[in-house]
């Protein structure tokens, strides 16, 4: 049997203590800390004494204060009488009314895309892309740009609206839409929905189980259909069809009644959507393209139609793979829609721009902005990480 | 029994339907009803849409006119807008006789853009390749130096501008984003929550509040007297904001090597900075490169958000040519031009990242 040359010795030699990691991550951080803090003082410290020279008042007391400015939309109601908090709500809502209509739009945009680009039709794969490779490319504030000048510029003046479909008027001053009137008629309605919305869920559960439990094929598409419109229809008819609709008229200068919105949030709403959809296209494309060939293969080979393949095999498995970069691109799309302000249409940076130029507030307005964009990232990357979680791999 | 074939019957060519121009329909175009109807659909839509925009891009367009009179006369787009502003445009109020400086300036970032696609360059020369660009690219746009005269950074706009605030984004930003990245995965628990702090706090905000912040609160920041120039206040902005994203893509190739690397490393004996500087950070950053191009794109595209605190970039060299009263119509032109520059630019940089993505994957094989 060899020998070992040399035997290590028992006890290692002592060691200097500067050369201790725990002693070393201790000074280490203490250092990065002591310069961090002492950046923070400097800067903390000019402020103080350039505010007290400027003579402005710190503190979030302005917010009571009233604004002064007229907001050209809001979600509620809003008058120049009204506090500047008010109008940083009325800016809140705007931001999260065109970022929520934004991402329903850019998903069905993109996903529509994204699997146009995986068509096998030569013509509409090349379409696809070429969507993608300009939207893509061009900065986004350009985009707003130019749609906001093509609204503005290209579309009739309102005597020459368009209407693309009845009661739906597009012109230089933005869209107008019917809306439902409310009457009080309509509850039994609403009650009735509610009770086959609940029946159609039951009775999808029960089908369901009948499927884990005997192996029969679900019927969903007709009962469903038929659950949820003949009650709802039978009593639309019974009551005298209570529904009626407030369609815009064209009135002497302009168009009155129904709903509206402004050239500025559909030039904001139609550049994100656009923009963005073109990222989620690549996205869903990637997703798709990234399940393994195998899969398919594979549920081809237990005979599945390729409808199912895609619908059982295929598609679960993409969205595993879509959904966590999709997620940062609706937040991207809440962020990009601080971009308002180039156009003009009154979202929280433009309301806080605003009230910055008119108080002086510079620190607390940007905390305000920050703030808000801050919660709503972290609300939606909590919500879209529940929602991925829950869409994993679960692995034994 | 087998039998054997001594003289097989040749086989017979494929059926004309499915080879040549009429299978390449019929795979391509019309492989079912569904596809068909697609097909036909589209080439309806394509020709009700591209005959009249032709006719509007070249046929019935203005390329030379003595005046915006000739252009409303037309039917075209009025390209001869183009040819009058085009300087304003690309080089936004810099000082009309010495344009050539901003020229120069602006090739040689995009010499040095070009040379750093090189593979072959990806070592120390980077750094003088990087420092040679953005010195003569100073010199010509400040001049004051070899008697050129000096250029005051408020008329400094235009792509030039574009450029710069991008390039030097980048380059500020990379360092501080290797330490950031760093400080991240790092087992200090103090410097892992400062880093994660700033990374998310940056990455949860958008650009622009960060470009407000500069333009209004940069100024308080400093002592009393102090002022910073707002071409420097946004590329600060800009460099803040580039170092989060930054700092996750080159997170995300360092959590791409496997652990062996690290104790490799422990094996050898070295210690931490040595093992980041020799084993770690050259592969991590070889594989993030690919999406640090990504993010260059981005930020190119988003140094156009200086325009919104009056920056000349060229977005807003563009809304001032078409603040000339006489041409204003003519918008649509003027932003197609400009976003035919971005689209240049980053349809480029994207097809050199998909490159780098193909030939990069193929070496790791190996």
């Amino acid at each position: 049997m060899a020998q070992p040359l040399s035997r290590p010795p028992k006890t290692a030699a002592p060691v200097a203590w500067w050369r201790n990691p725990t002693v070393r991550g201790i000074l280490a951080q203490a250092l990065v800390l002591g310069v961090v803090a002492l950046v923070i003082f400097y800067f903390v410290d000019n402020t103080l004494t350039n505010l007290e020279e400027r003579r402005i008042r710190t503190g979030f007391s302005f917010l009571e204060q009233e604004a002064g400015f007229a907001i050209g939309e809001s979600v509620i109601s809003f008058s120049p009488s009204d506090s500047y908090a008010r109008a940083f709500t009325v800016g809140v809502l705007n931001t999260l009314k065109v970022s929520l209509i934004g991402i329903v739009l850019a998903t069905l945009l993109g996903v529509l895309i994204g699997i146009a680009r995986l068509s096998s039709n030569w013509l509409v794969a090349k379409l696809a892309s070429t969507y993608v490779e300009i939207t893509r490319n061009v900065p986004l504030l350009l985009q707003l740009f130019f749609w906001y000048a093509v609204i503005t510029i290209m579309l009739p003046s309102v005597r020459q609206a368009l209407e693309p479909l009845p009661g739906v008027v597009l012109s230089k001053s933005g869209l107008q839409f019917p809306v439902l009137i409310y009457d009080p008629s309509q509850i039994p309605l609403l009650i009735v929905l509610g009770l086959s919305l609940v029946a159609a869920v039951v009775y999808r559960q029960r089908e369901k189980r009948i499927q884990l439990a005997t192996g029969r094929e679900p019927r969903l598409l007709l009962p469903i259909l038929a659950i949820m419109l003949v009650p709802v229809t039978l009593t639309y008819f019974v009551l005298g069809a209570p529904l009626e609709f407030d369609v815009p008229e064209f009135q002497r200068f302009n168009y009155r009644g129904g709903g509206s919105v402004t050239p500025e949030f559909l030039a904001l709403l139609l550049g994100l959507s656009i923009y963005t959809a073109g990222f989620i296209a690549e996205i869903v494309r990637s997703g798709i393209l990234g399940v393994p060939w195998g899969q398919t293969e594979a549920s081809a080979a237990l005979g599945f139609r390729r409808t199912l393949q895609l619908r059982l095999v295929i598609l679960p498995q993409a969205l595993r793979i879509i959904v966590p970069p999709t997620t940062s691109q609706y937040l991207n799309l809440t962020k990009n829609s601080s971009l308002a302000v180039a156009i003009g249409y009154p979202d929280l940076v433009s309301v806080a721009n605003t009230s910055l130029n008119q108080t002086g507030q510079a620190i607390e307005c940007i905390a305000i902005m920050m703030a808000v964009y801050l919660s709503i990232s972290l609300l939606i990357s909590a919500y879209m990480n529940w929602y991925n979680k829950r869409i994993a791999l679960v692995e034994r | 029994m087998p039998s054997i074939v001594k003289n097989p019957t040749p086989p017979r060519p494929a059926p004309l339907a499915s080879v040549g121009v009429l299978g390449w329909l019929r795979t391509n175009l019309f492989n079912g009803w569904w596809n068909s109807l697609l097909t036909v659909l589209f080439l309806a839509l394509l020709a009700w849409v591209v005959p009249p925009m032709l006719d509007w891009l070249v046929f019935s367009a203005v390329f030379r006119a003595d005046g915006p009179a000739d252009c409303r006369a037309a039917d075209g787009a009025c390209w001869a807008f183009l040819e009058v502003k085009y300087r304003l445009i690309i080089f936004g109020r810099y000082p009309f006789d010495e344009q050539w400086r901003p020229l120069v300036g602006m090739l040689a970032l995009i010499a040095m853009a070009l040379a750093s696609c090189d593979r072959r360059n990806w070592n120390i020369r980077l750094l003088f390749i990087w420092a040679a660009g953005l010195s003569v690219f100073f010199i010509l746009m400040g001049g004051g130096v070899f008697g050129l005269t000096p250029v005051r950074t408020t008329l400094w706009g235009g792509l030039p501008l574009t450029l710069m605030l991008a390039f030097i984004g980048i380059a500020a930003a990379f360092p501080i984003s290797i330490l950031l990245a760093l400080g991240r995965r790092s087992n200090l628990p103090l410097i892992r929550a400062l880093c994660i702090g700033y990374i998310e706090l940056i990455r949860g905000v958008p650009l622009i509040t960060l470009l407000f912040m500069a333009s209004f609160m940069l100024p308080l920041f400093m002592p009393t007297g102090v002022s910073i120039d707002a071409v420097l206040r946004a590329q600060v902005a800009i460099i803040i904001f580039a170092a989060a994203y930054l700092a996750e893509v080159i997170r995300g190739g360092l959590q791409a090597l496997p652990k062996g690397q690290y104790e490799a490393a422990d094996a050898l004996g070295l210690g931490y900075w040595k093992t980041q500087q020799l084993i770690i950070l050259p592969q991590a950053l070889k594989i993030a490169i690919p999406p640090i191009v990504n993010t260059f794109i981005g930020l190119f595209k988003d140094t156009s958000l200086v325009a919104i605190v009056s920056l000349t970039d060229l977005v807003l060299a563009t809304r001032q040519a078409l603040g000339d009263p006489e041409w204003r119509q003519f918008f649509i032109e003027a932003y197609m031009f400009i976003m035919f520059i971005y689209w240049i630019f980053c349809y480029f940089m994207s097809k050199y990242s998909q490159y780098l993505e193909r030939v990069l994957s193929t070496t790791r094989r190996a």
